[in-house]
């Protein structure tokens, strides 16, 4: 089976959001990046399949040169090789091109993901690539087995689950619990200095959406505190101060 | 510059937020000095297909075709960029919603459009189109320029009211044609807790976290919901360690909600909990420990042991009602 993992760089979960040059660029110092939490949960099912039925697993990141670290890490994390789009990825829908640009002839028998990323919240590449390379798409997957020519996937709906059948090769958005983190052992560490990471150029596309200036939420006042004996006080204030009751 | 928004259907009736996106398509088109055309796929009754006329459109196109009654992404998807070809619509606009984020990506790139997710105001239209998303979590906001021609926007929960304009709709059946390559998906099985209210859809939710001990107490915060008309939610460890479903597990990796009112009981407030919740207009947190973080998102606050308090609340909450 032949897999291929998009992954996207990304603040740390914890980060401290806040912006610079006249709020309009990501304040990078003390940021620490990571491989997108969906992507990762995307990245360790791929492995878990390879490890039952064999295959390769391909990482695939539409980056500059400062996101090979986190290229690496999934390297370490178990992928055969990975391919590095040489690009700032300008918005959801020029980062989707791109796949679709890779995998257009590599015969992947399935595309995973994270259902979106945790920087700009898109959540709209899986069913982009899915609609330029004419396959079907399912996401958020958060259970993903294969029989025989098809995928059985669990994909959450609001309110409950759907289970879906859809033959390869298929895209999906992946979620959490689709499979167990994997922590890079140290072999994996040693070995993935030395697994291809290929870079290729970007293709030319239609500049959609750009990005202009960042804001960020008004800061909350104080909290008002009641006293744990008086719990009728904060509904009172629920219903006559904040009028949400 | 023609609108169409697409409007979803959740067990018989028209969800909330979709009924947000019309208003939000209703107040786009007074700017720009045109009309809404809505959309309604799959079978439901005639005041529900009606429904969006009552907030600003001024026809409903119905695909009522039987195969559109199990919504999915790819099938849905062709029929949304069809309708936006029969009403002219250079504006797609739909409610963010699980569905929402299998289709419009597939909308976006058939009509060659830019799309900006997570929508959180009206764009500003004079000097091109630049419109504000919500990013990183609910931590920030962008300002999208979207600048190919057609245009796709996805309208954050509870980020726009829905408001009546008493106006009324043309019903239009809609019978696109349907290839049975778009149906690739099979849907073999579906379980869907009935009955309750739709998480992401409510005004109120109570979330319980692992201050609550274990799933044999959850009805201290079920009987507060109860009480509030409030959807249920939770941490993840509570799902991780399966004392309820995954489906109501909120934060960053779980379900992002934004309703008037979040309760947080025994939650610590980590900041990937957060990540889910800080889009809601009035948080109340309930915690024995005064440090927890979450204080610090909160509006207000009681210091207190939950299977304390909560009970009280509750009695407080239904003196009320
Ligand atoms: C990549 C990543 C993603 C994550 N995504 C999410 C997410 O989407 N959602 C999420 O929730 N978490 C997420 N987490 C986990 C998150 O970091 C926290 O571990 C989690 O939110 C803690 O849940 P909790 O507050 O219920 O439990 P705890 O941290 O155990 O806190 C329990 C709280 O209950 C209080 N308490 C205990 N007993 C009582 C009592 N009797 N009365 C009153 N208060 C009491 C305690 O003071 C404490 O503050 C994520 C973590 C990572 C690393």
């Amino acid at each position: 089976m032949k897999i291929l993992v998009c992954i996207s760089h990304v603040p740390d979960t914890t980060s401290k959001i806040s912006f610079t040059d006249n709020d309009t660029k990501l304040n990078t110092s003390g940021v620490q990046f990571i491989i997108g939490p969906y992507d990762e949960y995307a990245l360790s099912r791929a492995i878990e399949l390879k490890e039952g039925s064999g295959g390769t697993v391909t990482v695939l990141n539409v980056g500059e040169a400062d996101t090979e670290p986190t290229i690496r890490k999934a390297l370490a994390i178990g992928a055969d090789d990975a391919i590095r789009v040489n690009a700032a990825p300008k918005d959801g829908y020029f980062v989707a091109q791109q796949i679709a640009a890779v995998a257009k002839d590599g015969n992947y028998d399935m595309i995973l993901m994270g259902r979106e990323s945790i920087d700009y919240n898109g959540g709209m590449v899986h069913a982009i690539v899915g609609e330029l390379l004419n396959l079907p798409s399912v996401s958020p997957v958060m259970k993903l087995d294969v029989e025989g020519n098809k995928a059985v996937m669990n994909r959450e709906i609001e309110g409950g689950k759907e289970t879906v059948e859809v033959e390869m090769p298929f895209i999906a958005g992946c979620q959490e619990p689709i499979a167990e983190w994997k922590i890079p052992n140290m072999r994996g560490i040693m070995s993935a200095r030395t697994k291809p990471l290929n870079v290729v150029d970007p293709v030319g596309t239609d500049d959609v959406v750009s990005f202009t200036s960042y804001e960020l939420p008004p800061t909350k006042g104080e909290c008002k505190m009641i006293d744990a004996s008086e719990p009728e006080k904060l509904v009172e204030l629920l219903k006559n101060e904040a009028k949400v009751l | 510059m023609a609108i169409l928004v697409y409007v979803e259907g959740s067990e018989g009736e028209i969800k909330k937020s979709s009924l947000e996106a019309v208003s939000y398509a209703a107040a786009l088109a007074k700017n720009l000095n045109t009309d809404v055309t809505a959309l309604v796929m799959g079978s439901l009754p005639a005041d529900q297909v009606e429904l969006a006329g009552k907030y600003g459109a001024s026809v409903v196109l119905h695909a009522s075709d039987a195969k559109l009654d199990q919504a999915q992404g790819e099938p849905y998807a062709s029929v949304i960029t069809a309708a936006a070809e029969k009403a002219g619509a250079d504006i797609v606009l739909m409610a963010k919603s699980s569905l929402a984020d299998s289709m419009a990506g597939r909308v976006a790139a058939k009509l060659k459009a830019g799309l900006v997710t997570n929508v959180v105001d009206l764009p500003s239209t004079d000097g091109g189109f630049k419109v504000k998303k919500s990013i990183f979590t609910g931590k920030a906001f962008v300002h999208a320029e979207v600048k190919s021609d057609k245009k796709v926007l996805t309208v954050s929960k509870n980020a726009f009211p829905a408001s009546e304009t008493g106006g009324q709709a043309n019903v239009e059946t809609f019978e696109p044609q349907l290839d049975d390559s778009v149906f690739r998906v099979k849907v073999t099985n579906t379980e869907k807790a009935s009955g309750d209210i739709l998480l992401t859809e409510a005004d109120i939710v109570v979330s319980g976290g692992r201050g609550l001990k274990g799933p044999e107490n959850w009805n201290l915060v079920e009987d507060l919901a109860k009480a509030l008309g409030a959807a249920t939610g939770c941490s993840k460890p509570v799902s991780d360690l399966d004392w309820r479903p995954h489906h109501e597990h909120v934060g960053q990796t779980g379900v992002k909600v934004a309703p008037n009112l979040y309760i947080a009981l025994g939650i610590s407030g980590a900041i990937q909990h957060l990540a889910g919740v800080n889009s809601s207009k009035v948080i109340v947190v309930i915690n024995k420990d005064p440090e927890a973080p979450f204080f610090k998102a909160a509006d207000y606050g009681i210091v207190g042991d939950v299977f304390d308090v909560v009970p009280k609340l509750t009695e407080a909450v239904k003196a009320l009602r």
